[in-house]
């Protein structure tokens, strides 16, 4: 189905969150709107810093290339622009192009008349992103423990944080996180496969109905989900992905400090072998 | 009540109990590398071991007489073998000094100087813990002389480990259970076995200190099991998994005796590239042969002189790791100064030659 078959419906005035009339147009086929200005300006006020904090950093390899945040002798306080303030107002556009662009999604949903899960969906993503930048430093009581933006040093970030403490796959939520992760791949994997398959019928055959695809899953599994259901299922196995992914993160530190091995001390203490 | 609101209400009455688990409360929280790095020591403040004081009101205020010409406490005494270098004012303060340190009056049946002497005869080693205290004096000079690379101008006394104690508190031997046994069934192979404190309550091979620290090792890459080329090194062999697992296991040890994270030595972009580790890895690598030196030179050839009770089930001596000294902390005692008022205890005499017939002639 073209994008231009139900534009007829996606073009219509009204819908807006904030902003009334005032930006409520479209450049060629793509929505303005108030936060679609906002993520434009947050977006590119980001990015321009980013530059300038390549700019001024020791390398233009862009895999090298970091912007960390300041030192954990900053507290919750601003840092100087060299010493992690840039880290800081990029953090902020970050937040504020994410978030607004999330808002854009609901201006159109509601343009269109249909349930919000797709500004649900990013909303977890951005969830995550906000603990692991804003909630776990909160509570750890300094900015210095965001990570870096950067290909590699957020790699070695997360590394390292890891090794804080010891073996993070013993973290329970991790481990819940992971699993979801693996589940939504293998979901994917499965349903891909089928529609290509139905949809790609060997020479001289017609394309297959979706009788054909349950069918197919029927007999593999005896069961299957179905067309609506398996969206469905894929949409709460990717956000439990990202949901619990900022569970490991956050009880990590604030509420667990040794190695996670060690937490399951309270399971071989469990009075029933002990 | 019907099933689903009680389901309810018992996951609601649940809820606390994720927290059980948890630790609230504030935290120590330390940066150990560029910002950004995530190189950071998080602990728990009610957690941390210490403020540690040494009991020393027996010798305080006792400035021993140093003067060179000052009586040696290796003529005034006799079968003074290790100390005789010290001035007999010196040798009966660490005499009193060791006391406090080891088995002070009270902390054990027969504490005090008769856990070591028969008070008939104080030169005699009848009893064998004489012989064990001369071996550990030695190795104590040995560690403040030979291992400052590990031990710096800190240095170590014998509270260091025993902390007011006959036998310091962490040890280890030998486990029988962690050797590979025949047949298929109830073979751990040496892990698995999260009980055991030696890694921590992980799954990983928990007798890393036979493995490691027990004798020095011919090989310096046996720890280090990182692989030095992005490809196998054509006609080396790389290290098996169960290597790397045993460097885990003896890692996981180190953090935890220290009372840090792998962070603390590490950068984990690349755990071998010492350019990306702290300085504390280069201390901590002398550390682990330090021990091995320790055990392997100084309690292993004690073998023979401790009674039964002093043993393993497999026979050999308890043994240091680094949880003897440091239990918990990155610097036993959170960094006492020890050997400042000891001196005579980082210095080594010269072996005092026998005279007949040792100097040449003229």
């Amino acid at each position: 189905m073209a994008l231009l078959s139900f534009e007829r419906k996606y073009r219509v005035r009204g819908g807006t969150l904030i902003g009334g009339d005032l930006f409520d147009f479209w450049v060629g086929p793509f929505y303005v709107g108030f936060f679609g200005v906002l993520t434009l300006f947050f977006a590119s006020l980001g990015t321009a810093l980013i530059f300038y904090g390549a700019a001024i950093g020791p390398t233009w390899n862009p895999w090298l290339i970091s912007i960390a945040p300041p030192d954990l002798s900053y507290g919750l306080g601003l840092a100087p622009l060299k010493e992690g303030g840039l880290w800081q107002i990029i953090t902020i556009c970050a937040i504020g192009a994410f978030v607004s662009w999330a808002l854009r999604e609901v201006e159109i949903c509601r343009k269109l008349g249909m349930g919000y899960h797709v500004p649900f969906a990013f909303g977890v993503a951005i969830f995550a992103y906000v603990t692991l930048v804003v909630f776990r430093p909160l509570l750890m009581g300094a900015w210095g423990h965001g990570f870096p933006y950067g290909i590699f040093s957020h790699l070695d970030w997360v590394s390292n944080v890891g090794y804080q403490y010891l073996h993070f796959h013993y973290n329970p939520a991790h481990m819940i996180a992971v699993s979801f992760f693996f589940t939504t791949t293998l979901a994917l994997s499965l349903h891909g496969s089928l529609i290509l398959s139905a949809a790609n019928p060997a020479k001289g055959e017609t394309v297959k109905s979706s009788e054909h695809e349950d069918m197919f899953f029927q007999d593999i599994i005896g069961y299957s989900v179905g067309t609506l259901g398996i969206h469905r299922l894929g949409l709460i196995l990717a956000l439990n992905a990202g949901f619990w992914s900022a569970v490991c993160i956050i009880i990590s530190g604030p509420f667990w400090t040794r190695g996670w091995p060690e937490w399951w001390s309270w399971w071989l203490n469990l009075p029933i072998w002990n | 009540m019907t099933p689903t609101t009680f389901v309810k209400a018992s996951l609601l009455a649940g809820l606390p109990l994720l927290l059980a688990a948890c630790e609230v409360g504030p935290k120590e929280i330390a940066q150990s590398g560029y910002r950004g790095t995530g190189m950071v020591q998080v602990a728990q403040k009610a957690n941390l071991p210490g403020p540690y004081t040494i009991p020393d009101e027996d010798y305080r205020d006792w400035e021993p007489d140093r003067s060179a010409d000052a009586e040696k406490a290796g003529a005034f005494y006799e079968n003074v073998q290790v100390l005789g270098d010290l001035t007999t004012d010196e040798f009966n303060r660490l005499m009193v000094a060791i006391t406090a340190w080891v088995s002070p009056e009270g902390s054990v049946e027969n504490g005090g100087c008769n856990y070591c002497h028969n008070p008939e005869n104080m030169a005699s080693d009848e009893v064998y813990t004489k012989v064990v205290a001369r071996k550990m004096l030695q190795m104590t000079r040995a560690i403040n002389v030979n291992w400052t690379g590990h031990v710096k101008q800190t240095g170590v006394t014998c509270y260091t480990c025993h902390r007011g104690q006959p036998v310091p508190a962490n040890y280890w031997t030998v486990d029988p259970s962690s050797m590979a046994r025949m047949g298929i069934t109830g073979n751990r192979f040496g892990q698995n076995n999260p009980d055991k404190m030696a890694v921590v309550y992980a799954s990983l091979p928990y007798d890393p200190f036979t493995t490691y620290l027990k004798a020095a090792d011919p090989s310096e890459r046996a720890i280090r099991v990182a692989g030095v080329s992005a490809y196998p090194v054509a006609g080396a062999q790389g290290a098996t998994l169960a290597n790397t697992e045993q460097t885990y296991g003896l890692m996981m040890h180190m953090s935890d005796s220290l009372g840090v994270n792998c962070t603390f030595c590490h950068n984990t972009h690349s755990f071998s590239d010492w350019s990306g580790s702290s300085a504390q890895r280069a201390v901590s690598w002398y550390g682990i042969r330090m021990v091995r030196d320790v055990n392997e030179g100084y309690i292993t050839p004690l073998t023979s002189v401790f009674p039964a009770n002093r043993l393993g089930p497999q026979g050999d001596p308890f043994k240091v790791n680094c949880t003897t000294c440091h239990a918990g902390q990155n610097k036993p005692l959170g960094g006492i100064q020890m050997i400042d008022s000891f001196p005579e205890l980082a210095r080594i005499p010269a072996p005092v030659i026998a005279a007949a017939g040792s100097s040449p002639a003229g």
